[in-house]
Protein backbone atom coordinates (compact mmCIF):
# COMPACT_ATOMS: atom_id res chain seq x y z
CA UNK A 1 0.00 0.00 0.00
CA UNK A 2 1.59 2.75 -0.80
CA UNK A 3 0.02 6.24 -0.07
CA UNK A 4 0.80 9.79 -1.28
CA UNK A 5 -0.19 12.69 1.13
CA UNK A 6 -3.01 14.64 -0.45
CA UNK A 7 -1.40 17.67 -2.46
CA UNK A 8 -1.70 21.20 0.01
CA UNK A 9 -1.73 23.34 -3.09
CA UNK A 10 -2.79 22.44 -6.51
CA UNK A 11 0.21 23.32 -9.11
CA UNK A 12 -0.59 21.70 -11.61
CA UNK A 13 1.10 18.84 -13.95
CA UNK A 14 4.97 18.84 -13.03
CA UNK A 15 6.78 21.74 -14.88
CA UNK A 16 9.57 19.25 -16.58
CA UNK A 17 6.37 17.12 -18.13
CA UNK A 18 4.51 19.93 -19.05
CA UNK A 19 7.88 21.50 -20.83
CA UNK A 20 8.33 18.10 -22.49
CA UNK A 21 4.94 18.59 -23.73
CA UNK A 22 5.09 22.04 -25.47
CA UNK A 23 8.29 21.31 -26.24
CA UNK A 24 7.43 18.33 -28.18
CA UNK A 25 3.89 19.58 -29.62
CA UNK A 26 6.16 22.78 -31.08
CA UNK A 27 8.93 20.27 -32.50
CA UNK A 28 5.83 18.26 -34.12
CA UNK A 29 4.41 21.64 -35.97
CA UNK A 30 7.46 22.84 -37.06
CA UNK A 31 8.82 19.62 -39.02
CA UNK A 32 5.39 19.00 -40.24
CA UNK A 33 5.77 22.69 -41.40
CA UNK A 34 9.17 22.43 -42.64
CA UNK A 35 9.13 18.70 -44.26
CA UNK A 36 4.88 18.20 -44.85
CA UNK A 37 3.84 21.90 -45.92
CA UNK A 38 0.26 20.75 -45.07
CA UNK A 39 -0.61 22.78 -41.75
CA UNK A 40 -1.34 25.79 -44.11
CA UNK A 41 -5.48 25.49 -43.05
CA UNK A 42 -4.28 25.73 -39.79
CA UNK A 43 -2.44 29.21 -40.41
CA UNK A 44 -5.44 30.23 -42.44
CA UNK A 45 -7.27 29.97 -39.41
CA UNK A 46 -5.32 31.07 -36.97
CA UNK A 47 -4.42 34.30 -39.07
CA UNK A 48 -8.60 35.32 -39.25
CA UNK A 49 -7.04 36.20 -35.25
CA UNK A 50 -3.76 37.34 -36.00
CA UNK A 51 -4.99 39.68 -38.85
CA UNK A 52 -6.94 42.20 -36.92
CA UNK A 53 -4.27 42.72 -34.31
CA UNK A 54 -1.97 43.23 -36.97
CA UNK A 55 -4.46 45.35 -38.59
CA UNK A 56 -4.48 47.43 -35.55
CA UNK A 57 -0.72 47.46 -35.29
CA UNK A 58 -0.63 49.37 -38.62
CA UNK A 59 -2.80 51.73 -37.87
CA UNK A 60 -0.29 54.42 -36.47
CA UNK A 61 2.15 53.76 -39.43
CA UNK A 62 -1.15 53.90 -42.13
CA UNK A 63 -2.25 57.08 -40.41
CA UNK A 64 1.62 58.95 -40.40
CA UNK A 65 1.21 57.91 -44.20
CA UNK A 66 -1.28 59.83 -45.50
CA UNK A 67 -0.82 62.56 -43.27
CA UNK A 68 2.69 63.18 -44.86
CA UNK A 69 0.57 62.52 -48.43
CA UNK A 70 -1.71 65.06 -46.85
CA UNK A 71 0.65 67.82 -46.61
CA UNK A 72 2.63 67.29 -49.85
CA UNK A 73 3.35 70.43 -51.52
CA UNK A 74 1.59 71.92 -54.32
CA UNK A 75 4.18 72.78 -56.51
CA UNK A 76 5.90 69.60 -56.11
CA UNK A 77 2.67 67.65 -57.27
CA UNK A 78 2.61 69.99 -59.92
CA UNK A 79 5.91 69.19 -60.92
CA UNK A 80 5.37 65.35 -60.77
CA UNK A 81 2.36 66.19 -63.40
CA UNK A 82 4.16 67.73 -65.76
CA UNK A 83 6.76 65.07 -65.80
CA UNK A 84 4.22 62.09 -65.94
CA UNK A 85 2.64 63.96 -68.73
CA UNK A 86 5.92 64.74 -70.63
CA UNK A 87 6.90 60.49 -70.03
CA UNK A 88 3.57 59.97 -71.88
CA UNK A 89 4.29 62.05 -74.32
CA UNK A 90 7.48 60.33 -74.79
CA UNK A 91 6.09 57.13 -74.63
CA UNK A 92 3.23 57.41 -76.93
CA UNK A 93 5.18 56.77 -79.76
CA UNK A 94 6.34 53.46 -78.62
CA UNK A 95 3.28 52.67 -77.32
CA UNK A 96 1.16 53.08 -80.41
CA UNK A 97 3.80 51.39 -82.65
CA UNK A 98 3.20 48.27 -80.20
CA UNK A 99 0.13 47.43 -80.23
CA UNK A 100 0.27 48.18 -83.92
CA UNK A 101 2.88 45.34 -83.78
CA UNK A 102 1.38 42.78 -81.47
CA UNK A 103 -2.11 42.97 -84.22
CA UNK A 104 0.52 42.43 -86.73
CA UNK A 105 2.13 39.31 -84.49
CA UNK A 106 -0.76 38.04 -83.82
CA UNK A 107 -1.76 37.54 -87.44
CA UNK A 108 1.65 36.47 -88.72
CA UNK A 109 1.75 33.70 -85.96
CA UNK A 110 -1.70 33.15 -86.78
CA UNK A 111 -0.67 32.57 -90.79
CA UNK A 112 2.12 30.13 -89.35
CA UNK A 113 -0.15 28.51 -87.24
CA UNK A 114 1.97 28.76 -84.03
CA UNK A 115 0.16 28.91 -80.95
CA UNK A 116 -0.88 32.80 -79.83
CA UNK A 117 1.38 34.46 -77.41
CA UNK A 118 -0.96 34.27 -73.96
CA UNK A 119 -2.44 38.29 -72.69
CA UNK A 120 -1.46 39.54 -69.44
CA UNK A 121 -4.24 40.21 -67.29
CA UNK A 122 -4.35 40.70 -63.46
CA UNK A 123 -5.25 43.23 -60.54
CA UNK A 124 -3.51 45.48 -58.77
CA UNK A 125 -2.28 45.32 -55.16
CA UNK A 126 -0.73 47.41 -52.92
CA UNK A 127 2.40 46.21 -50.20
CA UNK A 128 1.05 46.24 -46.67
CA UNK A 129 4.47 45.32 -45.39
CA UNK A 130 7.48 43.14 -45.27
CA UNK A 131 7.15 40.14 -43.15
CA UNK A 132 9.52 40.07 -39.88
CA UNK A 133 11.24 37.35 -40.50
CA UNK A 134 15.08 38.11 -40.34
CA UNK A 135 15.26 34.72 -42.62
CA UNK A 136 13.55 35.20 -45.40
CA UNK A 137 12.76 38.27 -47.97
CA UNK A 138 8.79 38.00 -48.06
CA UNK A 139 6.38 40.42 -48.60
CA UNK A 140 2.42 41.02 -47.32
CA UNK A 141 0.21 42.42 -50.33
CA UNK A 142 -4.26 43.40 -49.56
CA UNK A 143 -5.52 41.11 -51.86
CA UNK A 144 -6.09 37.07 -50.47
CA UNK A 145 -8.66 34.31 -51.02
CA UNK A 146 -11.39 37.12 -51.08
CA UNK A 147 -9.90 38.32 -54.52
CA UNK A 148 -9.25 34.73 -55.78
CA UNK A 149 -5.72 35.08 -55.29
CA UNK A 150 -3.95 31.54 -55.55
CA UNK A 151 -0.59 30.33 -54.41
CA UNK A 152 1.92 30.16 -57.51
CA UNK A 153 0.11 33.40 -58.79
CA UNK A 154 3.41 35.85 -60.34
CA UNK A 155 3.74 39.36 -59.07
CA UNK A 156 4.92 42.05 -61.17
CA UNK A 157 5.47 45.94 -60.47
CA UNK A 158 6.30 48.59 -63.59
CA UNK A 159 10.25 47.52 -64.09
CA UNK A 160 9.74 44.45 -63.81
CA UNK A 161 8.82 40.82 -61.64
CA UNK A 162 8.72 40.86 -58.18
CA UNK A 163 7.97 37.59 -56.79
CA UNK A 164 5.19 35.26 -56.55
CA UNK A 165 2.20 34.27 -54.25
CA UNK A 166 3.28 31.68 -52.08
CA UNK A 167 0.57 31.99 -49.42
CA UNK A 168 -2.87 33.02 -49.31
CA UNK A 169 -4.56 34.09 -45.91
CA UNK A 170 -8.22 35.31 -46.54
CA UNK A 171 -7.48 39.13 -46.64
CA UNK A 172 -4.22 39.23 -47.39
CA UNK A 173 -1.55 36.95 -49.42
CA UNK A 174 2.46 36.48 -48.76
CA UNK A 175 4.46 37.21 -51.46
CA UNK A 176 7.84 35.60 -52.04
CA UNK A 177 10.68 38.11 -53.72
CA UNK A 178 12.84 36.93 -56.26
CA UNK A 179 15.58 37.77 -54.05
CA UNK A 180 14.50 35.39 -51.06
CA UNK A 181 17.18 32.69 -50.26
CA UNK A 182 14.36 29.74 -52.16
CA UNK A 183 13.49 31.01 -54.95
CA UNK A 184 13.84 30.54 -58.73
CA UNK A 185 13.11 32.24 -61.48
CA UNK A 186 13.74 30.66 -65.25
CA UNK A 187 15.12 33.37 -67.12
CA UNK A 188 16.40 33.61 -71.08
CA UNK A 189 19.25 36.23 -71.40
CA UNK A 190 17.66 38.91 -73.88
CA UNK A 191 21.11 39.45 -76.30
CA UNK A 192 21.90 35.67 -76.75
CA UNK A 193 18.68 34.12 -76.04
CA UNK A 194 20.61 31.65 -73.45
CA UNK A 195 18.37 29.97 -71.10
CA UNK A 196 19.39 29.71 -67.36
CA UNK A 197 17.61 29.68 -64.29
CA UNK A 198 17.90 33.24 -61.66
CA UNK A 199 18.33 32.25 -57.97
CA UNK A 200 18.27 34.68 -54.87
CA UNK A 201 20.92 35.32 -52.53
CA UNK A 202 18.96 36.74 -49.68
CA UNK A 203 21.15 39.55 -49.46
CA UNK A 204 19.48 41.60 -52.14
CA UNK A 205 21.14 39.94 -55.62
CA UNK A 206 20.34 36.99 -57.86
CA UNK A 207 23.05 34.79 -58.41
CA UNK A 208 22.36 33.00 -62.46
CA UNK A 209 24.14 29.41 -61.48
CA UNK A 210 25.30 26.64 -64.02
CA UNK A 211 26.89 28.90 -66.84
CA UNK A 212 29.65 27.77 -68.14
CA UNK A 213 32.88 29.38 -67.15
CA UNK A 214 33.34 30.96 -70.91
CA UNK A 215 29.65 31.80 -71.11
CA UNK A 216 28.69 34.28 -73.37
CA UNK A 217 27.68 36.66 -70.33
CA UNK A 218 28.59 40.52 -70.09
CA UNK A 219 27.77 42.82 -67.94
CA UNK A 220 24.88 45.20 -68.82
CA UNK A 221 22.95 41.81 -70.09
CA UNK A 222 19.30 42.27 -69.13
CA UNK A 223 17.29 38.56 -68.19
CA UNK A 224 13.79 37.78 -68.81
CA UNK A 225 11.29 35.08 -68.07
CA UNK A 226 11.86 32.32 -70.38
CA UNK A 227 8.37 31.55 -69.59
CA UNK A 228 9.38 27.61 -69.52
CA UNK A 229 8.12 27.03 -66.00
CA UNK A 230 4.47 27.69 -67.11
CA UNK A 231 4.18 29.91 -63.91
CA UNK A 232 5.48 33.20 -65.69
CA UNK A 233 4.59 34.56 -68.66
CA UNK A 234 7.33 34.73 -71.13
CA UNK A 235 8.98 37.97 -72.03
CA UNK A 236 8.75 39.89 -68.36
CA UNK A 237 12.29 42.27 -67.60
CA UNK A 238 13.88 40.12 -64.37
CA UNK A 239 17.42 41.05 -63.71
CA UNK A 240 20.63 42.78 -64.40
CA UNK A 241 24.08 41.44 -64.63
CA UNK A 242 26.15 43.19 -62.44
CA UNK A 243 29.37 41.14 -61.90
CA UNK A 244 30.60 38.02 -63.34
CA UNK A 245 33.66 36.46 -61.97
CA UNK A 246 35.29 33.75 -63.96
CA UNK A 247 37.71 31.70 -61.68
CA UNK A 248 39.29 28.71 -64.26
CA UNK A 249 39.27 26.55 -61.26
CA UNK A 250 35.75 26.09 -61.08
CA UNK A 251 33.44 24.76 -63.73
CA UNK A 252 31.42 27.36 -63.58
CA UNK A 253 31.17 31.04 -63.58
CA UNK A 254 29.82 33.34 -60.53
CA UNK A 255 27.24 35.65 -62.12
CA UNK A 256 25.88 38.32 -60.31
CA UNK A 257 22.50 39.97 -61.17
CA UNK A 258 20.61 42.87 -59.80
CA UNK A 259 17.07 42.54 -59.72
CA UNK A 260 15.19 45.21 -61.95
CA UNK A 261 12.32 45.84 -59.93
CA UNK A 262 11.91 47.62 -56.95
CA UNK A 263 11.86 44.50 -54.92
CA UNK A 264 12.36 46.17 -52.01
CA UNK A 265 10.28 49.40 -52.46
CA UNK A 266 6.63 49.71 -51.07
CA UNK A 267 4.57 50.37 -53.79
CA UNK A 268 1.63 48.97 -56.00
CA UNK A 269 2.18 45.95 -57.82
CA UNK A 270 0.28 43.67 -60.27
CA UNK A 271 -0.90 40.03 -59.24
CA UNK A 272 -0.87 39.01 -62.97
CA UNK A 273 -3.86 35.94 -63.20
CA UNK A 274 -2.27 32.44 -63.58
CA UNK A 275 -1.22 31.20 -66.69
CA UNK A 276 -3.84 28.26 -68.01
CA UNK A 277 -1.87 25.21 -68.80
CA UNK A 278 0.21 24.77 -71.72
CA UNK A 279 -1.83 22.45 -74.10
CA UNK A 280 0.24 19.34 -74.93
CA UNK A 281 0.49 17.77 -78.22
CA UNK A 282 -2.16 14.59 -78.45
CA UNK A 283 0.00 11.79 -78.18
CA UNK A 284 2.39 13.40 -75.53
CA UNK A 285 -1.16 14.42 -73.27
CA UNK A 286 -2.30 11.54 -73.63
CA UNK A 287 0.64 9.81 -71.75
CA UNK A 288 0.89 12.23 -69.13
CA UNK A 289 -2.74 11.49 -68.36
CA UNK A 290 -2.28 8.25 -67.95
CA UNK A 291 0.45 8.92 -65.75
CA UNK A 292 -1.19 12.06 -64.02
CA UNK A 293 1.40 13.93 -62.94
CA UNK A 294 0.72 16.61 -60.78
CA UNK A 295 1.18 19.91 -61.96
CA UNK A 296 4.21 22.00 -60.11
CA UNK A 297 2.81 24.98 -57.66
CA UNK A 298 5.77 26.89 -57.46
CA UNK A 299 8.64 27.14 -59.70
CA UNK A 300 11.28 27.53 -57.31
CA UNK A 301 10.29 23.97 -55.51
CA UNK A 302 10.06 22.66 -59.08
CA UNK A 303 13.10 23.61 -60.19
CA UNK A 304 15.06 22.63 -56.93
CA UNK A 305 13.92 18.75 -56.76
CA UNK A 306 14.90 18.46 -59.97
CA UNK A 307 18.27 20.27 -59.19
CA UNK A 308 18.71 17.61 -56.29
CA UNK A 309 17.66 14.45 -58.77
CA UNK A 310 21.06 15.53 -60.76
CA UNK B 1 3.95 38.16 -5.90
CA UNK B 2 7.40 37.36 -4.24
CA UNK B 3 9.70 38.74 -1.91
CA UNK B 4 12.56 40.25 -3.30
CA UNK B 5 16.00 42.31 -2.68
CA UNK B 6 14.30 45.40 -2.50
CA UNK B 7 11.39 44.92 -1.08
CA UNK B 8 11.13 46.76 1.67
CA UNK B 9 7.88 48.11 0.41
CA UNK B 10 4.91 45.08 0.16
CA UNK B 11 3.51 45.55 -3.50
CA UNK B 12 -0.50 44.51 -3.92
CA UNK B 13 -1.13 41.08 -5.28
CA UNK B 14 -1.15 41.64 -9.28
CA UNK B 15 -4.50 42.00 -11.56
CA UNK B 16 -4.77 39.17 -14.42
CA UNK B 17 -6.39 40.93 -16.43
CA UNK B 18 -3.21 43.40 -16.32
CA UNK B 19 -1.04 40.53 -17.37
CA UNK B 20 -3.14 39.80 -20.32
CA UNK B 21 -2.95 43.47 -21.31
CA UNK B 22 0.98 43.95 -20.74
CA UNK B 23 1.10 41.06 -22.74
CA UNK B 24 -1.20 42.39 -25.62
CA UNK B 25 0.25 45.26 -25.86
CA UNK B 26 3.86 43.13 -26.77
CA UNK B 27 2.39 41.14 -29.50
CA UNK B 28 0.67 44.41 -30.75
CA UNK B 29 4.30 45.87 -30.73
CA UNK B 30 5.76 43.50 -32.05
CA UNK B 31 3.62 43.44 -34.95
CA UNK B 32 4.78 47.03 -35.64
CA UNK B 33 6.11 46.89 -39.20
CA UNK B 34 9.67 47.08 -37.64
CA UNK B 35 11.26 44.87 -40.44
CA UNK B 36 13.69 47.80 -41.33
CA UNK B 37 15.35 48.26 -38.49
CA UNK B 38 17.05 44.86 -37.35
CA UNK B 39 18.06 46.00 -33.88
CA UNK B 40 14.41 46.15 -32.36
CA UNK B 41 14.09 43.63 -29.25
CA UNK B 42 11.51 40.97 -28.96
CA UNK B 43 8.71 42.61 -26.95
CA UNK B 44 6.91 39.86 -26.04
CA UNK B 45 9.41 37.54 -25.00
CA UNK B 46 10.92 39.91 -23.27
CA UNK B 47 7.10 40.57 -20.99
CA UNK B 48 7.23 36.67 -20.87
CA UNK B 49 10.07 36.05 -19.00
CA UNK B 50 9.58 39.07 -17.16
CA UNK B 51 6.20 37.67 -15.77
CA UNK B 52 7.35 34.41 -15.66
CA UNK B 53 9.92 35.80 -13.19
CA UNK B 54 7.28 37.41 -11.23
CA UNK B 55 4.73 35.34 -10.74
CA UNK B 56 5.65 31.78 -12.16
CA UNK B 57 2.25 30.68 -11.21
CA UNK B 58 0.13 32.49 -13.63
CA UNK B 59 2.45 32.83 -16.54
CA UNK B 60 3.81 29.54 -17.72
CA UNK B 61 4.45 27.88 -20.53
CA UNK B 62 0.79 27.42 -21.91
CA UNK B 63 0.76 31.31 -22.51
CA UNK B 64 3.81 31.18 -24.00
CA UNK B 65 3.38 28.45 -26.37
CA UNK B 66 -0.07 30.35 -27.66
CA UNK B 67 1.35 33.84 -27.81
CA UNK B 68 4.35 31.64 -29.89
CA UNK B 69 2.08 30.50 -32.16
CA UNK B 70 0.46 33.42 -33.16
CA UNK B 71 3.87 35.18 -34.10
CA UNK B 72 4.69 32.74 -36.16
CA UNK B 73 1.24 32.75 -38.13
CA UNK B 74 2.26 36.81 -38.17
CA UNK B 75 5.58 36.44 -39.05
CA UNK B 76 5.47 34.44 -41.95
CA UNK B 77 8.04 31.85 -40.12
CA UNK B 78 7.91 28.63 -40.00
CA UNK B 79 5.03 27.08 -37.66
CA UNK B 80 6.07 26.39 -34.36
CA UNK B 81 9.78 28.38 -34.18
CA UNK B 82 9.03 31.27 -31.53
CA UNK B 83 6.70 28.43 -30.06
CA UNK B 84 9.08 26.71 -29.15
CA UNK B 85 11.51 29.36 -27.87
CA UNK B 86 9.38 30.85 -25.92
CA UNK B 87 8.39 27.98 -24.05
CA UNK B 88 11.95 26.94 -23.14
CA UNK B 89 12.65 30.16 -22.22
CA UNK B 90 9.16 30.71 -19.90
CA UNK B 91 10.59 27.30 -18.36
CA UNK B 92 14.05 28.75 -17.56
CA UNK B 93 12.81 31.85 -16.28
CA UNK B 94 9.93 30.06 -14.35
CA UNK B 95 12.57 27.72 -13.02
CA UNK B 96 15.20 30.26 -12.27
CA UNK B 97 12.67 32.80 -10.62
CA UNK B 98 13.79 32.92 -7.05
CA UNK B 99 17.16 33.08 -7.78
CA UNK B 100 16.83 36.03 -10.01
CA UNK B 101 14.88 38.08 -7.47
CA UNK B 102 16.96 38.15 -5.17
CA UNK B 103 19.60 40.87 -6.99
CA UNK B 104 19.53 43.98 -7.70
CA UNK B 105 17.72 45.32 -11.66
CA UNK B 106 20.94 45.63 -12.92
CA UNK B 107 22.16 42.16 -11.95
CA UNK B 108 18.76 40.95 -12.61
CA UNK B 109 19.31 42.51 -16.03
CA UNK B 110 22.79 40.48 -16.25
CA UNK B 111 20.71 37.22 -15.51
CA UNK B 112 18.15 37.55 -17.46
CA UNK B 113 20.31 38.33 -20.50
CA UNK B 114 21.06 34.91 -21.09
CA UNK B 115 17.51 33.55 -21.80
CA UNK B 116 17.02 36.83 -24.01
CA UNK B 117 19.93 35.18 -25.63
CA UNK B 118 18.49 31.76 -25.93
CA UNK B 119 15.62 33.21 -27.94
CA UNK B 120 17.49 34.18 -30.90
CA UNK B 121 19.37 30.89 -30.38
CA UNK B 122 16.73 28.59 -30.64
CA UNK B 123 15.18 30.25 -33.69
CA UNK B 124 18.23 30.32 -35.51
CA UNK B 125 18.76 27.05 -34.53
CA UNK B 126 15.94 25.90 -35.54
CA UNK B 127 15.75 27.88 -38.98
CA UNK B 128 19.20 27.14 -39.73
CA UNK B 129 17.96 23.09 -39.88
CA UNK B 130 15.75 24.18 -41.94
CA UNK B 131 18.37 25.77 -44.42
CA UNK B 132 18.17 29.27 -43.65
CA UNK B 133 21.47 31.74 -43.58
CA UNK B 134 22.87 33.48 -40.91
CA UNK B 135 21.05 36.98 -40.78
CA UNK B 136 24.21 38.83 -39.36
CA UNK B 137 25.04 39.96 -35.76
CA UNK B 138 22.42 42.77 -35.98
CA UNK B 139 20.62 39.94 -35.14
CA UNK B 140 21.74 39.62 -31.78
CA UNK B 141 21.11 43.45 -31.13
CA UNK B 142 17.86 43.26 -29.68
CA UNK B 143 18.13 41.06 -26.60
CA UNK B 144 21.28 43.43 -25.85
CA UNK B 145 18.34 46.23 -25.85
CA UNK B 146 16.14 43.99 -24.23
CA UNK B 147 18.18 43.59 -21.39
CA UNK B 148 19.03 47.53 -21.17
CA UNK B 149 15.20 47.72 -21.33
CA UNK B 150 14.69 45.40 -17.80
CA UNK B 151 15.00 47.41 -14.92
CA UNK B 152 12.07 50.38 -17.14
CA UNK B 153 9.99 47.79 -17.59
CA UNK B 154 10.09 46.13 -13.84
CA UNK B 155 9.29 49.78 -12.77
CA UNK B 156 6.40 49.99 -15.67
CA UNK B 157 4.85 46.65 -15.11
CA UNK B 158 5.11 46.72 -11.52
CA UNK B 159 3.57 50.22 -11.13
CA UNK B 160 0.10 49.27 -10.86
CA UNK B 161 1.02 46.86 -7.39
CA UNK B 162 2.82 49.89 -5.77
CA UNK B 163 0.57 50.68 -2.28
CA UNK B 164 0.02 54.49 -2.02
CA UNK B 165 2.69 55.57 0.75
CA UNK B 166 0.19 56.92 3.68
CA UNK B 167 2.69 56.52 6.98
CA UNK B 168 0.89 56.18 10.37
CA UNK B 169 3.01 57.61 12.98
CA UNK B 170 1.13 55.51 15.72
CA UNK B 171 1.94 51.92 13.69
CA UNK B 172 5.13 52.56 12.34
CA UNK B 173 5.26 48.92 10.48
Amino acid sequence: MDHQPPPFFKRGPAPLALLSFYVTLSVALLVVDARLQTLEVLRQALSLFTHPVQQFAHLPAQLLDNATGYFVSLSRLQDENVQLKRARLENVTTLLRTQQLEVENERLRKLLAVKERQQASGQLAQILYAARDPYSRRIVIDKGQQDKVVAGQPIIDDAGVVGQVTRVFPFVAEVTLITDKEQAVPVQIVRTGQRSVVFGLGNGQLELRFLPANADVQNGDVLVTSGLDGIFLPGFPVAKVVHIERDTSYSFARIFCMPLAGVENFSEVMVLDPRPAVALPAQLASEAAGREAKPPVRAGQARKKRLRKD
Amino acid sequence: MQTSYSSSRILLPVRPWFIGLSLTVALLLNFLPTAAWPGVPDWLALVIVFWSVHEPRRVGMGLAFLFGVAMDVADASLLGQHALAYVLVAYGASSLSRRILWFPLAQQALQVFPLLLLVQLVQFSVRSMAGADFPGLAYFVGPCLATLLWPVLTFVLLLPQHQPVDRDANRPL
